[in-house]
């Protein structure tokens, strides 16, 4: 007879958002084995998931676990409901390498981290003189995971080349991307192999401190960082024969800017996060003006993959645009997001339709790379994700977001969205990015709200390419690619707006009003009821005049009676 | 120094440590009030117009008090998708708040945040750190309620 010889529950933000907290309670009052919090596996959309572990070794997976007592009751009986299994089509396409502990481990046990393989890359790098750990880093190809994709190990040598040991290697783990959330799983998951990344790179490049910078808004992260952090320096693996590495973390204050690297320093220093000119290069002259490397923080979880399989092994996976595997954080209009690692080369179709499950008939594009990237229309989603076809394609990789845009979405919508946040977030520095995004913002919103003209597309264009050739930093450079991406690929829905004043996707409230079909109508008045603004009149007739276009009554129709329709067309 | 200001002689003054110390701050009083930026300015030996532009640079600072209740909506890419401006909308109607304000009665403030990280969860948002996913207009309200009963 099987029995459980103890539970795991994944309780990484995403678990507790979905509850997780509550089954961990719920499980603790019913049983007397183990139960382990371990991180996430990546498959969001199942949350909150238990693992029953079995005498025999196996285990069985349970999804969507509500704290009540017959949800409970199931797992403990090993019951048929609510088991979980990866889906075939996603198991068969996903290569686990950085994730590999990710959900499996408990994130703040040092010894269930060895215990599973953890701190084998260090001492493998210990057994090498630094200059063959830097080899092994370039043979690897690595490619910085942060955005930029600047070759990993070239950096180390630059900073390796260096005298000395007053030198310092910051992690940036300020995470700004809306729709990314790589970095933070991999921070609350498994921070030992993250930490284990940054050790190797400061004894391969001879640097004495180690500072993280996290954005505030990962208190867990921050908490399992620490906690990994008291238990490295109680362990003294930290200390390389005559020299030990101090290790801290700075919270960052919320700004995007600080993802470039001279931005992240003046902000570690204590100052506006402003990116000045390079040269001097970091490296040259970073934190506190001594020698300084940033790398981001998935690059550095898979510094300790590196290491244990060597270099050459590691660089057999991927493709010639990127080498290794990738974890892409997928969201949007689809039926499994979550968490993936694929390796460099897979194409969007499968990352998307195979591993994502979207339903093809629905799927309109792709935006990779967040605000900096593009849109990539499902025509090309034959495209092999790696950093130059994307870049050929006007999107880049950035550092993984990936989110789906269904039909019923507007790009330009999508694109005004993206200015607003870029415009918002630029630092001042640069008068292109400063003013420069803050009319690209205007002109679409003049667009979505019905005012715009066939001339603004070109000025658009015009100002887009100006403020990638007058700004500074990576910010500026990469702010207008949203709008010429969707200029690119979407002129005709820009166009549809200017010269028909039509939203196709139903979503510019200016474009659109709300119209109730009497025939499906049967009169439940819940729509009068819901109101917020008193639009439904008693005979059950929308005032487009005071109505806000907020979707209330679409929400609450129990008879799906009330739809959004072109202007004019009630 | 201000007495009620002395807790900022846990981290050393340098210049350097500024964000943390307003961190610091902010976590004690809920913002940055003018007389903690006047401590601040003193204490890490920096002009107090430096300080206020640091302030005014970082979207973590606030310089009004916020509710009992924060309510930060998340206008990530996924949320936008998801209908993060109806939330927007909805809170408005029923709070009558926009984003970065707080309401007379303290019980309720209102912000818009980058990105919480839960994409998957999307439209979320959170109220004093915890997360709430998946909202649609009925969840948000019951929420809403719940909180403004406590």
């Amino acid at each position: 007879m099987k029995e459980i010889v103890k539970l795991k529950i994944g309780l990484a933000s995403c678990g507790i958002a979905a509850g997780g907290d509550g089954v961990f309670e719920a499980l603790k009052k019913a049983v007397d084995i183990p139960i382990l919090q371990v991180g996430c596996i990546g498959h969001c959309y199942a949350e909150p998931l238990v693992e029953a572990c079995l005498s025999d070794g196996s285990s069985v997976m349970y999804s969507n676990v509500k704290a009540d007592e017959k949800s409970i009751q199931n797992i403990l009986s090993l019951g048929e409901e609510n088991r979980f299994e990866i889906p075939a089509a996603r198991k068969a396409k996903e290569l686990l390498k950085v994730l590999a502990l990710a959900g499996k481990i408990v994130p703040t046990d040092l010894d269930d981290y060895i215990a599973n393989g953890g701190y084998e890359g260090l001492k493998k790098a210990l057994s090498l003189s630094p200059e063959e750990v830097v080899n092994e880093v370039k043979l690897s190809g690595l490619r910085g995971r942060g955005g930029g994709g600047f070759p990993t190990g070239m950096k180390w040598s630059f900073l390796a080349a260096k005298p000395g040991f007053d030198k310092t290697v910051i992690c940036n783990a300020d995470e700004g991307d809306p729709g990314a959330f790589m970095d933070r799983s991999l921070m609350e998951s498994v921070p030992h192999q993250v930490l284990e990344g940054m050790l190797i790179a400061a004894y391969a490049t001879g640097a004495s401190r180690l500072v993280i910078y996290c954005r505030a808004e990962y208190p867990l992260a921050i908490k399992h960082l620490k906690i990994a952090i008291g238990q490295i320096n109680d362990a003294k693996l930290n200390v390389f024969g005559d020299r030990s590495v101090e290790i801290t973390i700075k919270e960052g204050a919320g700004a995007f800017v600080c993802g470039e690297e001279t931005a992240l320093i003046a902000s570690l220093e204590g100052q506006r996060g402003m990116p000045r000119f390079r040269p001097p290069f970091p490296t040259d002259r970073g934190y506190q003006d001594k020698p300084t490397m940033i790398n981001n923080v998935e690059t550095f979880g898979n510094i300790p993959v590196i290491l244990r399989e060597g270099g050459s092994a590691f660089a057999a996976t991927g493709s010639e645009g990127g080498r290794g595997t990738k974890l892409f954080a997928l969201a949007g209009d689809l039926q499994y997001p979550g968490l993936v690692e694929v390796p460099m080369g897979t194409t969007l179709n499968e990352i998307v339709f195979e591993i994502g499950g979207a339903d093809r008939e629905r799927v309109k594009a792709v935006q990779t790379g967040g605000p900096s990237g593009g849109c990539i229309p499902v025509e090309l989603f034959d495209t092999p994700v790696d950093y130059d076809s994307l870049r050929s394609l006007g999107a880049i990789m950035g550092s993984g977001g990936m989110i789906v845009i269904g039909n019923d979405r507007c790009m330009v919508e999508t694109a005004r969205y993206f200015l607003d946040f870029t415009h918002r977030e630029s630092c001042g520095k640069c008068t292109f990015c400063r003013v420069g995004t803050t009319r690209m913002f205007e002109i679409l919103e003049r667009i979505v709200n019905g005012n715009g003209s066939e001339a603004d597309l070109d000025l658009l264009e015009d100002l887009g390419r100006k403020i990638k050739a007058g700004s500074l930093c990576g910010l500026g450079q990469t702010a207008p690619n949203p709008v010429l991406a969707t200029l690119r690929f979407y002129r005709n829905e820009y166009l549809e707006h200017v010269n028909e004043h039509k939203c196709r996707a139903m979503q510019c409230n200016a474009l659109v009003d709300v119209a109730l079909n009497k025939d499906k109508c049967v009169k439940c008045k819940l729509c009068i009821k819901t109101c917020p603004v008193n639009a439904i009149s008693s005979d059950f007739v929308i005032d487009p005049a005071l109505c806000t276009r907020c979707n209330s009554c679409l929400d609450v129709c129990p008879q799906k009676a009330i739809t959004r329709v072109a202007k004019g067309e009630q | 120094m201000k007495k009620e200001y002395e807790f900022l002689r846990n981290i050393p003054g340098e210049p350097g440590n500024l964000i943390k110390g307003l961190q610091l701050l902010q976590s004690t009083e809920g913002y940055i009030s003018d007389d903690g930026i006047r401590a601040a300015a003193e204490y890490f030996g920096r002009p107090e117009a430096d300080v206020e532009g640091v302030v005014s640079f970082y979207a973590q600072f606030k310089r009004v008090k916020p509710g009992r209740y924060r309510i930060s909506v998340c206008d990530g890419t996924a949320c936008h998708l998801k209908g993060a401006p109806l939330i927007h909308e909805w809170l408005h109607q029923e709070l009558g708040l926009n984003p970065g304000e707080t309401a007379d009665d303290g019980v309720f403030s209102l912000e818009t945040v980058a990105c919480l990280g839960c994409c998957s969860l999307a439209p979320v948002m959170s109220v004093n750190g915890k997360v709430h996913g998946k909202l649609d207009r009925k969840t948000m309200m019951k929420i809403l309620k719940e909180y403004a009963a406590k």
